[in-house]
């Protein structure tokens, strides 16, 4: 087997209980394994909640954790993808100073240029968001920070799968049981 | 279920009425068949033991003297009787004095359902008097836990926690429950649970993988068999013996898996693992192929996982699929339970017998018998050896015994050469190796299983950590049998520290104090022995005795347990001085 590090996404169907996270998150820290974004919300199926998870790992400790994660009462179910299998995307969010919006006219082409979208403006400052892969948010966040930025945030990944996952066909299952 | 409990039991189930969360929490407990829990009151707790009161003929609560020795019972209780063992405690310090023995629970796949009181609701996250957040604490070392804030929640979550507890690969769950969902009300109609969306307990056995597994046992040389607990938790112990002697392969286990096989059974080579016998180790390094069933190559068994086994193909039958392919390859793994996959398997194995094979394991024990033995068994100096105790224990109680062991070197002692006959007889602390276990293990053994001789040996260290039990056993009138092996040393230890650390003997040794008076101020008969002459009488007074008996063995103080397969060394580098 692959004994590469690499960047996997794993993604946990599991069903919406308090706690979980808790169990998940115990699972990485027992294995000494560091996350790198962990995004949580509600999946496709109602009563259903789904985590996606990047971490930094050996294909064998992916299987492995896996195993893990699937052996929890509560979860449904639980994949990992290599990035090339999934479409990704994080999201940034930049707070800048107004008056730079109309002063430095540089400022407008960087928006227009990285597809970056005006959440909200009003006299103080306005707001930017901007999704896409970590580099771009990245290269926008370092073309804006020589004018200033008040406050930047970026999310987790969310991540959907190049192949089905069938957890609706599953749950059916499971209640046929 | 005799006809009495099942009326009440349906009773229970059927009517739906108008009760408080404590007296829910006693009917679920009576619908699932609980006539036995160990616990410990205290304030957030206090409604259920009210109410225990009011089904105090219904329900027999023993009260331990420490929660920790609750949980032990609760799992000695599970372990003899392959039942549900119940612990309950208040919250607080009371709920993580359970976790030891939840946590050896877990390791061990044993089911228990533990139950916690908890401060009221409004009062969670405030560090309220004896708060603790015992979900988060007890998490990594559940099979599953949840907590009740509401009374009408109780019924359905209990019957979740019977349900996980005891499916699958069992093991403890922890229902934490806060006081004013005891006190609430609800309309309260049981239904068992039978099935939880999102959990598979036992996957089910793909045929290919039987047919590939008796594929491989057919054309091997030199098969060998390692079985674990999984064989004894899904009672496949008499499809494993068919097996076994169908096809002629050799049989090891580990020693969660102890006692499934009779000692005797000519096909039974012994223990695997770190003080196991020299047999299975050596040729677990010759071996075609292995066959594990119902085991996790624990590295307390494997030793060093780069030199174990790798000339054989290895076939796991396993009802955890997180288990395969975790420490050791399967060329084949068969999932699901192994009285199902044994079942299915039987049919398509070729007779066979193996002697040339089997005979190597006879001339390697008899190397182990002639080093190590022989000295254990049939001593020449004049201290009394741990062995000769055990074997005189196995004459008296004729190898009937269920045999309650602590940690140490006992405890290795007690598995390598305790008899056998019956099924379920081998109770010890193995994952986890808690000291302290055995004391109170015994109690829930011996209630659990009256009919049965229930030996605990014991540790001089070991044994004062749960050594307040002996109220338990006084008050409850459990006649388990206590023998302690003292050697004035934390026995294994001192044996590292000879071995590794230059005979160190770093706080190992034990001054003791006199533990028949202790005995005898719990109103517990006993004896000292300490010569080889008083051994047999004293055993058999023991054995024959009617109520509880307590006796002291004063052993040579040092003294080594062999074979010894140092850690992370190869189960080929057995040591056998
Ligand atoms: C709760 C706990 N603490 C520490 C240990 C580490 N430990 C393993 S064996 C052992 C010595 C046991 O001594 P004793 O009970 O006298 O038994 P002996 O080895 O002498 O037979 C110790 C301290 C343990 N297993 N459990």
């Amino acid at each position: 087997m692959n004994e590469e590090i690499k960047s996997f996404t794993i993604s946990i169907y599991t069903e919406n209980n308090i706690g979980l996270l808790n169990r998940i998150s115990a699972i990485f820290q027992r294995r000494h394994i560091n996350i790198e974004s962990l995004t949580t919300s509600q999946s496709e199926i109602e009563g259903v909640n789904r985590f996606v998870i990047v971490v930094n790992i050996t294909e064998a400790q992916a299987q492995k954790i896996i195993g893990q994660f699937q052996k929890q009462i509560e979860v449904i179910r639980a994949y990992y993808h290599t990035e090339e299998e999934t479409i990704f995307q994080e999201s940034g969010m930049f707070k800048i100073k107004s008056d730079l919006l109309f002063n430095e006219p540089q400022i407008q082409n960087i928006i227009k240029e990285s597809n970056a979208r005006i959440v909200t403006v009003n006299k103080e400052f306005f707001v930017l968001e901007k999704s896409g892969r970590r580099n771009e948010i990245e290269s926008l966040r370092r073309d804006l920070n020589i004018f200033g930025i008040m406050q930047f945030v970026r999310s987790g990944r969310i991540s959907v799968t190049k192949e089905e996952m069938k957890i609706t066909e599953m749950l059916s299952a499971f209640n046929n049981q | 279920m005799d006809t009495e409990t099942a009326n009440k039991t349906q009773e229970v189930l059927s009517k739906t009425e108008r009760i408080t969360g404590s007296e829910a929490i006693i009917k679920c407990l009576i619908a699932e068949d609980v006539d036995i829990l160990y616990g410990y009151p205290g304030g957030a707790i206090m409604p259920v033991y009210d109410e225990l009161y009011k089904f105090r003929n219904e329900i027999h609560h023993v009260l331990t003297r420490h929660e920790q020795g609750a949980a032990h019972a609760a799992q000695g209780f599970a372990r003899i009787s392959g039942r549900v063992g119940v612990a309950m405690a208040t919250s607080g310090p009371g709920a993580t004095n359970l976790i030891t023995g939840i946590a050896d629970a877990q390791i061990d796949s044993t089911p228990l359902v533990c139950i916690t009181g908890q401060v009221p609701s409004h009062l969670l996250g405030t560090d309220a008097f004896q708060e603790t957040d015992i979900i988060g604490i007890s998490t990594p070392v559940t099979k599953w836990n949840h907590q009740v804030t509401k009374a009408s929640e109780i019924p359905e979550v209990l019957a979740k926690a019977f349900y996980i507890a005891k499916s699958g690969r069992p093991g403890p769950v922890l229902i934490d429950i806060t006081k004013d969902a005891q006190f609430g009300e609800l309309d309260f109609k049981y239904e068992k649970c039978t099935g939880v969306r999102s959990y598979i307990p036992t996957p089910k056995t793909n045929l290919e993988s039987v047919k590939a597994a008796a594929e491989l046992i057919n054309a091997a040389k030199k098969p060998m068999i390692v079985w674990g607990q999984g064989v004894i938790l899904g009672e496949a112990e008499a499809e494993l013996k068919a097996v076994i002697e169908k096809a002629g392969i050799p049989a090891a286990w580990t020693i969660m898996g102890a006692s499934a096989i009779p000692t005797s059974h000519p096909l039974n080579i012994g223990m695997v693992g770190m003080h196991g016998n020299y047999a299975p180790n050596k040729l677990t390094n010759e071996c075609d192929v292995l066959i594990a069933i119902g085991m996790r190559f624990d590295d307390r068994v494997t030793g060093s996982l780069n030199t174990y086994a790798k000339q054989a193909k290895v076939i796991h039958f396993e009802i955890d699929p997180a288990e395969v392919n975790k420490n050791v390859h399967a060329d084949v793994a068969v999932l699901g339970n192994s009285k199902d996959s044994l079942t299915e398997l039987l049919p398509l194995l070729n007779e066979n017998s193996h002697e040339a094979w089997h005979q190597e394991f006879k001339d390697l024990y008899a190397i182990e018998f002639e080093k190590v033995i022989k000295d254990d068994l049939h001593p020449t100096k004049e201290g009394l050896t741990m062995g000769e105790v055990l074997k005189e224990i196995n004459v008296q109680s004729e190898g009937n015994a269920a045999i309650v062991s602590d940690v140490g070197q006992h405890q290795m002692i007690a598995c390598r050469y305790s008899e056998f006959n019956k099924t379920k007889s081998n109770i010890t602390s193995g994952g986890l190796g808690t000291m302290g276990f055995a004391l109170p293990a015994a109690i829930g053994a011996k209630m659990a299983a009256p009919e049965r001789e229930v030996v605990a040996i014991i540790g001089d260290g070991g044994y004062q950590m749960n050594i307040q039990e002996l109220g338990t056993i006084f008050q409850q009138k459990v006649p388990v049998k206590i023998v302690v092996l003292n050697n004035e040393f934390l026995g294994m230890v001192r044996q590292w520290q000879q071995l590794f650390f230059d005979k160190r003997y770093a706080s190992t040794e034990m001054t003791n104090p006199d533990f028949v008076t202790i005995a005898k101020g719990y109103h517990i008969d006993g004896k000292r022995v300490t010569k080889r002459e008083e051994l047999a009488d004293a055993i058999k007074e023991m054995i024959a005795s009617k109520e509880s008996y307590f006796l002291e063995v004063c052993v040579e103080k040092e003294d080594n347990v062999f074979p010894m397969i140092p850690s992370g060394a190869s189960v080929s580098d057995i040591r056998l001085s």
